[in-house]
């Protein structure tokens, strides 16, 4: 087990090196250079002089092995560069907005869990039956409906026809609810597809055969079916956490939730690129760490997932 | 062709085809159909409801609303066939050179898929959208970017798979040119595979262009787009919130579609799948 644990780590070196290397040179794709936007932004008038002291403040006369090298030891140590606009540490700004989406994700992976787990055992129970098809229609609908559609219609119905919750912000603590039920939507549809396959798959399977033949309980035997019927839905759950992380992106946008997603999608109209760069960084690191830690969990559980490697 | 009567029998996958071909074909003859021009502007009959000259009604610049709609379908699924065509393309010819060639060549192009496959799409997306600035062309590219390492991949494998069946290596020693062999053997084979995956991720493509187009990223105004319509709805909400209609409906109808179409097409494929389940 060592090994493969050893193994895995030296396998995500090079992915985390070409990882850092393109969010280094999306800087380069910009059409205009970041000197002159970095003075525009404070509206300062790029005259020539003006935009070459400001390459090197910004270290943009360097060649770009040297910038490379000298970007990536600096966010080793939690250094992004400042914002263009407020001129504060990018660092100071995501540890404002993290936990923000921190706690929006984690909301909603408690919804998913929740809601998958009732949905799917109940479509088990009663597979075939109206409740079944009822269910699987909705899971349908949920995985091709637009998220940001869902989160105005819950927005208009909720917060301004019922008026129950606030449409938006983070000043009470039922503003998570709507933001969280709309970023939830999407997964639930594929966890409840996911694990109602699985359990209703297993449920033909010889040992339950042989428990009916015992004589143990439904409730019994329904959770035998529901433990055997997980992995695959934990395996998913593990790669989910990254996703809802990142995915929150549009969902923060519409309830104005002051989060990393309204962070980048706030530099990215100002043009403020260390922001946009430290958050594409952070995701990625994010992905790779917990794509590892899945692997990892999932060998754990299951020896014969070491071997392909 | 067992594929084609399996598809035929399946009445609902039918009726998602006939669908999408009429949206194609509102799409292409948008500027015949629609009553209106899209971008248009009737400030006294803005918010109007739905009549003989504005069949769905207009929005908040007295905009014909329906169409909107059918222009938006040249931009939403139009933009995002074209994604999914160059995407297969790239990943296609990709997976072909490194299946085929092996060696060197396999090890860089799977090396760089292995980047890109560790970058999650959607921060991929927003990042290049990001650093090159708003516009429906680099929403493209990024999509492009963000999707063409799944398909070289996958094709990588079928190719693999294909390189050992016995009849392909009987055509190799029969003398086969290697062009003939792709051409008869292995793009046959990959097609089903890469249609079915295509067709599913057409959807989710058609959602990320709105999204972004509803961010403001994408399409900018005032270019009918469905995404961006929404957008636009979103400001009336309080007092006009219907306008919200239309344009969700319209995306959700046509990525169901596309979604429905792509599971259909799975089990067409897959006939073990098919006589498991029956």
């Amino acid at each position: 087990m060592e090994n493969y644990i050893i193994k895995r780590l030296l396998s995500i070196l090079p992915i985390l090196i070409g990882i850092s290397f393109l969010s280094f040179i999306l800087i380069n794709l910009s059409p205009s250079d970041p000197a002159e936007v970095a003075l525009r932004v404070n509206e300062v008038t790029p005259t020539k002089e003006a935009v070459a002291e400001m390459r090197k403040e910004l270290g943009l006369d360097k060649s770009f092995i040297e910038r490379y090298t000298t970007w990536i030891t600096n966010s080793l140590h939690g250094d992004f560069g400042n914002s263009y606009i407020t001129n504060k540490p990018v660092i100071d700004e995501m540890k404002l907005a993290i936990p923000a989406t921190l706690h929006l994700a984690f909301v909603s992976l408690f919804i998913i869990i929740f809601v998958s787990i009732i949905a799917a055992v109940l479509c088990t129970v009663y597979e075939g039956s109206i409740v079944d098809r009822i269910i699987r229609g909705i899971v349908f609908v949920g995985e091709a409906i637009p998220g940001f559609w869902v989160g105005l219609l819950l927005m208009w119905l909720f917060a301004v026809k019922l008026n129950l919750l606030p449409t938006s912000g983070m000043e009470t603590p039922s503003s998570v609810i709507l933001p969280a039920v709309t970023l939830s939507l999407a997964y639930i549809s594929t966890y409840v597809r996911l694990l109602r396959n699985n359990m209703v798959q297993n449920k033909l399977e010889n040992y339950v055969l042989y428990a009916k033949a015992r004589g143990l309980k439904e409730r019994k035997i329904l959770q035998h079916i529901f433990k055997n019927s997980l992995q695959s839905s934990i395996a998913a759950l593990g790669m989910s956490i990254p996703k809802l992380i990142a995915g929150t992106v549009i969902v923060e946008n519409i309830f104005a939730w002051p989060g990393v997603g309204r962070l980048c999608v706030t530099a990215i109209f100002n043009h403020d690129y260390p922001i946009i760069q430290a958050y594409v960084l952070l995701m990625a690191v994010l992905f790779v760490v917990f794509n590892f830690l899945v692997d990892i969990i999932t060998s754990l559980l299951d020896p014969r997932m070491r071997k392909e490697a | 062709m067992g594929v084609i009567n399996r598809l035929k029998n399946d009445r609902l996958a039918m009726v998602c085809l006939g669908f999408l071909f009429l949206v194609l074909l509102a799409g292409v003859f948008a500027p015949v159909i629609a009553p209106h021009s899209p971008i248009e502007m009737n400030v006294k009959e803005k918010f109007a409801g739905i009549s003989m000259t504005y069949p769905l009604g207009t929005d908040q610049l007295g905009r014909c609303i329906l169409s909107r709609l059918l222009y938006g379908i040249r931009i939403t699924v139009f933009l995002s066939l074209l994604t999914m065509a160059m995407t297969i393309l790239i990943g296609t010819l990709l997976g072909i050179l490194a299946g085929l060639l092996r060696g060197k060549v396999d090890e860089v192009i799977m090396r760089i898929c292995d980047v890109f496959l560790s970058f999650p799409s959607e921060v991929m997306i927003l990042a290049i959208v990001g650093m090159m600035g708003p516009g429906l062309f680099n929403v493209v590219l990024a999509n492009i970017i963000a999707k063409w390492a799944w398909y070289t991949r996958m094709v990588r494998t079928i190719v693999l798979k294909y390189t050992d069946k016995n009849y392909v290596r009987f055509a190799k020693v029969s003398g086969c040119s290697t062009g003939h062999i792709v051409k008869t053997h292995i793009i046959p084979g990959a097609a089903g595979e890469i249609s079915v995956l295509a067709t599913l991720d057409t959807g989710s493509v058609i959602l990320i262009i709105s999204a972004l187009s509803f961010l403001g990223l994408g399409v900018q105004a005032p270019t009918a787009e469905w995404g961006m319509m929404l957008n636009e709805a979103k400001n009336v909400m309080i007092m006009y919130p219907y306008q919200m209609l239309a344009p969700g409906i319209a995306i959700l109808l046509v990525v169901a579609a596309f979604n429905f179409l792509g599971d259909s097409l799975q089990d067409a494929f897959n006939t073990k799948r098919v006589n498991k389940m029956r």
